[in-house]
């Protein structure tokens, strides 16, 4: 029994391209690019995190968040605010008038580390505030809402406004939180140098291998009645709440895990760029991050990943030659996908490349 | 008490009233056990909106209904549910995206809560309570298929078959047999007179000859009040429903 779970759990398409990820992910692109590449990679493979849960949250449930930067923030500014009070030790900040608390915070003419930050001085805690803050942040948010039963696009306004409200506040309380230049200079982990080649190297798979382990937390979840049921509700709401769910409920504890994702995300980026701020969890952000999951299918969960990559591939490319022109491709490519591609690249391969490869493999077995 | 003891459901002064129109007008009905019972009458009549007070899709301005003698009106509407009482929509509402037998099965009394959808597996109670109540409802063949697939008739007894793998002890019918065929007609009247073995039925219905080949006793409802009740050649006969249905 424990057997056919298991491969009800794991079509074998969905191994394959499990497979095939895995194998990009950890053999190809690290063959393929120097440090300073792969590392912009990884760096755009974070943004795959938030992507995979609007897959689970907007595919599948039908609950569209324009607000996931909020998470990814959470995620992120935790990171960012462990590794700042490790760089911030005594010594390496004995010519402040405060030594022994964040640069920005001495220049904000704070004398004394607020006491939020306290238990950032854990990595252990940290860890812990990475889960549990997204998750209770995407409670109170899922429970005020669908309790009340909002949804649909008042929903996705309304978590626009709070990605709003977090930006406006992060950049407002300068002295706690590092204003518009977001918490920057950070540098060692536990005493490990996060900024060397070596590091980027090993955190790039640090990456890519917890990607990998979120994709089979995703799977699992799609897999399980709980996805059927998200998907039943995007049918008929009415139907799944009279057959003695609680709707609420479900769409909270998805809200919540694609909190978490996005936070994981938001880590994994601290970690591997060095720095964390405001440009990355507001609107404009929060928007971008829905139109990864978009271009690569809002129902695939290999899709966001490989839509997060390809979306900011070009997104580098274009800004760097043609920075002005980035917003408008954005704007154009959300149409386009939306207008001629309604299941993104995951559609466009499911209907024109899966065939012709289950043909080949059809006529090869038959041989 | 001795009301309660013999009606599964009793409702009285129940009144509902949206911004002042009052759709359900101090309406008073007593279910037995086993009993089929049919409530008809115009368009508008307030039917629907009565069958949506008992579930707990609408809250009652006025009046209480009691399951079991249990007070429904205030409980959610998955605690309805787990009551007891099943309710299909007057247009079939089932999950298009899923399959028939992922259909029936996220009807099965298990594994309601977050966690325990999490966990859920589909073990031999499961797939032999989908594969007898398929067969029930005429869709052993159709397990596999999509939902969006089916005909329409095909799409009500599926819902049908969703109420009857939760086993309620009151299931409410919203118009089962409207946009079917003759014979699927009878394939219905036939499966609703099978399943009340254990428990009432209380349908919407407009076809007559419907109504009569099922139903225990008839309620007519005419703006939002009972307008005459008993058996099915009684009502018929009653003067003031001939009025309504034929004076205008
Ligand atoms: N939620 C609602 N808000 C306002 N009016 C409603 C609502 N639900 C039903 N009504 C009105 O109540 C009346 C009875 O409707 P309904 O119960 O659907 O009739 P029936 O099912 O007998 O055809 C109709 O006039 C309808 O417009
Ligand atoms: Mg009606």
């Amino acid at each position: 029994m424990l057997q056919s779970k298991l491969r009800s759990l794991t079509p074998k398409n969905d191994v394959i391209s499990f497979l095939i990820l895995a194998a990009i992910l950890l053999v190809a692109l690290p063959l393929l690019f120097d440090i300073f590449r792969l590392n912009l990679i990884g760096k755009y493979l974070t943004f795959a995190f938030v992507a995979l849960g609007l897959v689970l949250s907007w595919g599948l449930g039908g609950i569209l968040s324009l607000g996931q930067g909020i998470f990814f923030g959470i995620g992120g500014y935790a990171m960012a605010m462990f590794l700042k009070l490790e760089a911030s030790s005594p010594e390496n900040t004995k010519i402040q008038s405060t030594p022994g608390i964040p640069d920005f915070m001495d220049w904000n003419q704070l004398t004394e580390l607020p006491w939020f930050w306290e238990p950032f001085h854990s990595l252990g805690f940290t860890i812990f505030a990475i889960f549990a803050l997204p998750a209770l942040f995407a409670y109170i948010i899922g429970a005020a809402m669908f309790k009340r039963r909002v949804g649909g696009v008042y929903f996705a306004i309304i978590t626009q406004a709070i990605a709003a409200i977090m930006t406006i506040l992060v950049i407002g309380q300068q002295g706690y939180t590092g204003g518009v230049n977001g918490i920057t200079d950070l540098r060692t982990l536990l005493g490990w140098d996060i900024r060397t080649d070596s590091a980027k190297y090993i955190l790039y798979f640090v990456n890519s291998i917890l990607l990998l382990a979120t994709l089979v937390v995703a799977q699992y979840i799609r897999k399980s009645k709980l996805g059927r049921l998200l998907v039943a509700m995007r049918d008929s709401e009415d139907r799944v709440r009279f057959s003695g769910y609680d709707v609420a409920n479900f769409k909270i504890f998805i809200f919540c895990v694609a909190g978490v994702f996005s936070a994981l995300g938001g880590a994994m980026f601290t970690l591997q760029v060095g720095f964390m701020s405001p440009s990355l969890i507001g609107i404009v952000p929060s928007i971008e991050m829905v139109i990864f999951a978009a271009v690569g299918g809002n129902l695939s969960i290999f899709g966001a990943v490989y839509g997060a990559l390809i979306v900011n591939w070009a997104k580098t490319i274009l800004s760097e030659s043609y920075p002005e022109l980035w917003l408008f491709a954005m704007g154009g490519l959300f149409i386009a996908v939306v207008l001629a591609f309604p299941k993104g690249l995951a559609g466009i391969y499911e209907s024109y490349v899966q065939p012709l490869l289950n043909k080949k493999f059809k006529s090869t077995q038959d041989k | 008490m001795y009301q309660q003891k013999d009606f599964v459901l009793t409702i009285e002064g129940l009144t509902v009233s949206f911004d002042g129109f009052k759709a359900v007008n101090d309406v008073s009905l007593y279910i037995e056990e086993q009993e089929i019972r049919v409530i008809v009458g115009p368009n508008g009549a307030g039917k629907t909106t009565v069958l949506d007070l008992i579930c707990g899709r609408t809250k009652a301005t006025e009046g209480s209904i009691k399951f079991k003698g249990k007070e429904l009106t205030k409980l959610k509407e998955h605690e309805i549910v787990h009551a007891g009482v099943g309710r299909k929509f007057q247009n079939p509402s089932i999950y298009e995206d899923l399959t028939v037998f992922e259909n029936l099965e996220l009807s099965f009394p298990r594994g309601k809560k977050v966690w325990g959808a999490l966990t859920f597996s589909r073990d031999q109670e499961v797939i032999d309570k989908v594969n007898e109540i398929a067969s029930m409802i005429f869709l052993e063949d159709k397990l596999d298929s999509q939902a969006a697939l089916l005909s329409h008739g095909q799409k009500q007894w599926l819902e049908i078959g969703m109420l009857l793998i939760q086993d309620p002890e009151l299931l409410m019918l919203d118009e089962p047999v409207a946009g079917m065929s003759v014979s699927e007609r009878k394939q219905t009247a036939e499966l609703l007179q099978k399943i009340t073995k254990d428990r009432s039925i209380l349908v919407i219905e407009h076809d007559m000859h419907f109504v009569e080949e099922i139903a225990d006793k008839v309620t007519v409802l005419h703006q939002g009040q009972v307008l005459s009740e008993g058996s099915m050649e009684k009502v018929q006969n009653d003067p003031k429903v001939i009025e309504v249905y034929l004076g205008h």
